[in-house]
């Protein structure tokens, strides 16, 4: 196929456009996302997304480790919010294997995928008002999201790629200390929304750059398959966690944002909103935090304590099973669908009965949602494809995996 | 929650809503069901896959479509099994339809026509897996550089790649 460029080309389709490259390195982009647009003076005609720029061959990788290997690959592919990959991913192991997890692992998961999606909006919020032209918003995000990395550091070890949760459990029990840190970053949180929200909310700048921009009713938003927040800001009231409730959301009460305006401000609000419904959850989780263990009691899957490994032959025989053996998983598929910061997490996993998974597929939600970029900014402003980028909040680990 | 044994008798089946709904329409082109899991698998032969997307979607039973993906059972034939997750959100369902395509002619209908969100995965199924789908509006590599040469989500192709 040498015939071929090695990346696509759009030619004009009339003598007065033109075409314009945007990216892979262009900052508003958020990653490696190549779009070629074809312009005509500010308008823009046609745009074709190229992306792969970031493709690591995860799904490949998967297909050559034991089970319990692939949790920190997942990590890998959204990085904004890793907990909630590996909640979706040993989830969909769980299912395979029939596993019942402790309710105390259940509440902690719950908590911790709750801070994973305030930390992974207020991302989304900092860097998109600073797209719009709002700095000083970029800075205040951080510094509570930097509070949320501090929080992950004390219960993992890592501030980024925490790999956490276990097949089974989570990885330790979380330190002295933890729960009062959490208490004291959500009691404080509320304000600090309010904060951003005096901000942006009232802006007039930031109103004007957003309202009635990049516009998407619920038919187009179903049929292009947008999902999460930017199909809930065109009206479809859907969230997994409320409809096909999945490790241990049936527990908890909240409300699920929806706005039928379908612009990139009914994305904003949505987000904003959720993340103060992400608040009300983890106070939830934290006040009716159960005891007992963190790890489900089955010795062939659940690696054993360091103590027990170092002072019980028969721990000690199973640890070494289960590194150097892996454990063998009941043939079968499942798809595991979670409701991820962006939308739709979905790991389609194949198991042929051995210890390796025969396919590993991750449905992300941002490799849909980038789909409906081009329908959106088709025939707008060339202005607005930057607002239209923040405001369906892609990861381009997740797209390209 | 203990592994009940998987159901694949498509008598006991019959009464699921899209079970029936795709007997009702053509009993030919449903070639197998399974329950497994809590989830419902419907085979449906290759030359009909389209049809009975669209004919799922107009009779109401879904209205998102989740993801297309496909496994490689090589070296057993038909090799290739593409899996095709639908959505019910008005109803809460969700529901696989399967097909077993061979390595030798990897060929299928594309459902971009129904499901314009099917666009982008099966040009990543078209790259990493070398199936072709007929009157799929952009089919070109979409993850590698378009001249690479294999599909390396194939079970013959080496982890490490070829040196």
């Amino acid at each position: 196929m040498g015939h071929l460029s090695a990346t696509p080309v759009v030619d004009r389709t009339d003598d007065r456009t033109m075409i314009l490259n945007m990216g892979p390195q262009h900052p508003s982009t958020h990653g490696v996302l190549r779009l070629l647009l074809e312009i005509d003076g500010e308008a823009v005609v046609r745009m074709v997304p190229d992306i792969g720029f970031l493709h690591t061959g995860i799904e490949k990788t998967c297909e050559a480790k034991f089970y319990q290997q692939i949790v920190p690959l997942t990590d890998r592919i959204d990085y904004l919010c890793p907990m909630v990959n590996n909640l979706c991913y040993v989830l969909a192991v769980e299912k395979l294997l029939g596993m019942e997890i402790p309710p105390r692992a259940v509440w902690m998961r719950v908590l911790l995928a709750e801070l994973q999606r305030i930390s992974s909006h207020l991302v989304w919020l900092g860097t998109h008002a600073m797209d719009i032209g709002a700095m000083s918003v970029f800075l205040y995000c951080f510094r509570e999201r930097e509070d949320l990395l501090r929080i992950y550091e004390m219960v993992s070890g890592q501030r980024m790629m925490t790999s956490y949760f276990r097949i089974g459990g989570l990885a330790m029990e979380p330190p002295i200390g933890f729960f009062q840190a959490v208490k004291k970053f959500i009691d404080n949180f509320t304000e600090k929304i309010d904060e951003y929200e005096d901000l942006l909310t009232g802006n007039r700048i930031f109103i004007d750059r957003l309202k009635g921009v990049a516009k998407m009713d619920a038919e187009a938003a179903k049929l292009i398959g947008l999902s999460g927040p930017s199909l809930r800001a065109s009206g479809v009231d859907f969230d997994i966690r409320r409809d096909f409730p999945y490790g241990g959301y049936e527990n908890f009460k909240f409300k699920v944002p929806v706005s039928n305006d379908g612009d990139v401000w009914a994305r904003y609000v949505c987000r904003v909103q959720e993340m103060r419904q992400s608040r009300e959850i983890c106070k939830q989780a934290l006040e009716g935090m159960p005891t007992g263990p963190i790890k489900a009691d089955a010795p062939k899957i659940v690696l054993p304590d360091r103590e027990k490994m170092k002072t019980q032959m028969e721990a000690l025989i199973y640890h070494f099973k289960i590194v150097t053996e892996g454990f063998a998983v009941p043939a079968g598929e499942v798809y595991q669908a979670i409701e991820s910061p962006r939308g739709e997490m979905g790991y389609y996993i194949v198991s042929d009965g051995s210890a390796k998974p025969m396919r590993v597929h991750m449905r992300s939600p941002s490799y849909a949602n980038l789909q409906a970029l081009p329908q959106m900014c088709e025939g707008k402003l060339i202005a607005d494809v930057v607002a239209a980028i923040g405001s369906i909040d892609i990861v381009l680990g997740e797209i390209d995996r | 929650m203990a592994l009940v044994p998987a159901i694949t008798d498509i008598e006991q089946l019959k009464d699921r809503p899209a079970v029936a709904a795709l007997l009702g329409w053509n009993a030919k082109a449903v070639t197998g069901a399974k329950f497994d899991r809590d989830e419902l698998s419907i085979y449906v032969a290759r030359e009909n896959i389209r049809d009975a997307v669209a004919h799922l979607k107009s009779a109401g039973l879904t209205d998102y479509m989740s993801d297309v993906t496909c496994a490689d059972y090589y070296p057993r034939e038909p090799r290739f099994e593409l899996a095709y997750h639908l959505l019910s959100i008005s109803r809460k369902e969700r529901v696989r339809l399967k097909v077993q395509i061979s390595g030798d002619d990897p060929v299928l209908e594309s459902i971009t026509g129904v499901w314009p969100s099917a666009n982008f995965f099966e040009r990543e199924l078209f790259d990493l897996f070398g199936i072709r789908f007929l009157g799929h509006p952009y089919l070109r590599r979409l993850m590698l550089p378009e001249d690479w040469e294999g599909h390396p989500l194939r079970k013959d192709y080496p982890v490490e790649g070829f040196r």
